[in-house]
């Protein structure tokens, strides 16, 4: 019981501080699950990452259960996604009933004007780790490269870039090791 | 019996919606104008409600389309429903991802995915950096660069590297700079 209120509590924390889609969850989410806990390591939250992207649904949802269920089993994934949940119900769910449209109080959007330029700052960090990670030679330099690029430019779906990079990353590994087949 | 649709509609979104909340844009557009729930103008608020307030885009936005249909109980079954079909499927594909996980060709498609999440995720920021640093409605010098965002941005970069405090930290003070400075 412990336990589950401390899963729920990280991911409370994450829920509180993620403004944005899913991805602008990755700092907090270092933060709790890699830094913090020891929960996983930062490879394993990239992986996560791209399976989340490829699911169905909430990415938020699909990031907790991935790391929680090894972990923590059904009910620890249960808790984690209570956890990201609240704060959003919580919140969303005073400002409707309160405030009607909270968007138009002009100091509201003052402060939010400034945290999305925080929120900036904190992703591109986010992004640095994660490039520092899973790049370790130059297939994966220009895996990284032709992804970011893509998406920039908008030109396709996110999940055919992930499904795309997961068949250039095996073709990849298949190359080097005839390569080094060959060598001997 | 508005609670079973509000649940059948939402469960759909959360079963189809592939690639996170912003994918569940264009089912909810298609919602509002297949039932009298919400306007798209309406819509439109819940976007940029659901973009600046705390938690996952999706969760936000399907709380407040709820909450417009039926009121707090329909925020939270709104909710309830779109996170149901996920939490199921994550849990199929967190077992089958750890009965393979030392397969060869897993390993080989997560070297492949692994700098392609952070390409992505280094776009994401840099449209990010476009929306906060950038004043789409003013054009000016510098083609509408923000820039007290501008400064703050260049204040903020060096200590987030510098410092690893928690990211609420420098949540917090962009927000009250933001108060003060009138951002």
């Amino acid at each position: 019981m412990k336990r589950l209120l401390q899963i729920f509590l990280a991911f409370f924390r994450v829920g509180a501080l993620t403004f944005g889609g899913g991805y602008t969850m990755l700092p907090m989410l270092q933060r709790e699950t890699v830094d913090k806990t020891g929960w996983i390591e930062e490879d394993q939250l990239s992986d996560y990452y791209a399976l989340a992207q490829c699911q169905p649904g909430l990415i938020a949802v699909n990031i907790a259960v991935l790391i929680c269920r090894p972990l923590f089993g059904v009910s620890g994934a249960a808790a984690a996604v209570l956890g990201i949940a609240t704060p959003s119900l919580l919140v969303i769910l005073i400002i409707a009933v309160c405030l009607g449209n909270a968007a138009h109080l002009p100091w509201l959007g003052h402060a939010f004007a400034g945290v999305r330029v925080a929120v900036a700052v904190l992703v591109i960090q986010a992004a640095l780790r994660l490039l520092k990670n899973g790049v370790q030679d130059k297939a994966t330099a220009v895996i990284a490269a032709v992804s970011f690029i893509v998406l920039l430019l908008d030109a396709v779906n996110p999940v055919l870039i992930i499904l795309a990079a997961a068949l250039a990353g095996i073709g990849a590994r298949r190359l080097t090791k005839r390569r080094e087949g060959s060598g001997k | 019996m508005i609670y079973l649709r509000l649940f059948y509609e939402f469960f759909k979104i959360g079963l189809f919606a592939i690639g996170g909340g912003l994918a569940a844009l264009p089912f909810l557009f298609d919602l509002a104008e297949r039932y009298p729930w919400f306007s798209k103008d309406q819509l439109t608020d819940m976007i940029a409600v659901a973009e600046s307030t705390p938690g996952p885009l999706g969760i936000n936005m399907s709380t407040f389309a709820g909450y417009q249909t039926g009121g707090v109980w329909g925020g939270i079954l709104a909710t309830f429903a779109i996170v149901l079909p996920s939490f199921l499927i994550t849990l199929l594909v967190s077992r089958f991802l750890h009965k393979f996980a030392a397969n060869p060709l897993v390993e080989d498609a997560f070297y492949g995915l692994r700098p392609a999440v952070a390409g992505l995720i280094g776009a994401v920021a840099v449209g990010l950096l476009g929306i906060s640093l950038f004043d789409g409605a003013r054009q000016g010098l510098l083609w509408g660069l923000d820039y007290k965002a501008a400064i703050l941005f260049a204040a903020l970069l060096p200590l987030v590297f510098k410092f690893k405090k928690h990211p609420i930290v420098y949540i917090a003070a962009a927000a009250v700079v933001g108060i003060i400075f009138k951002f």
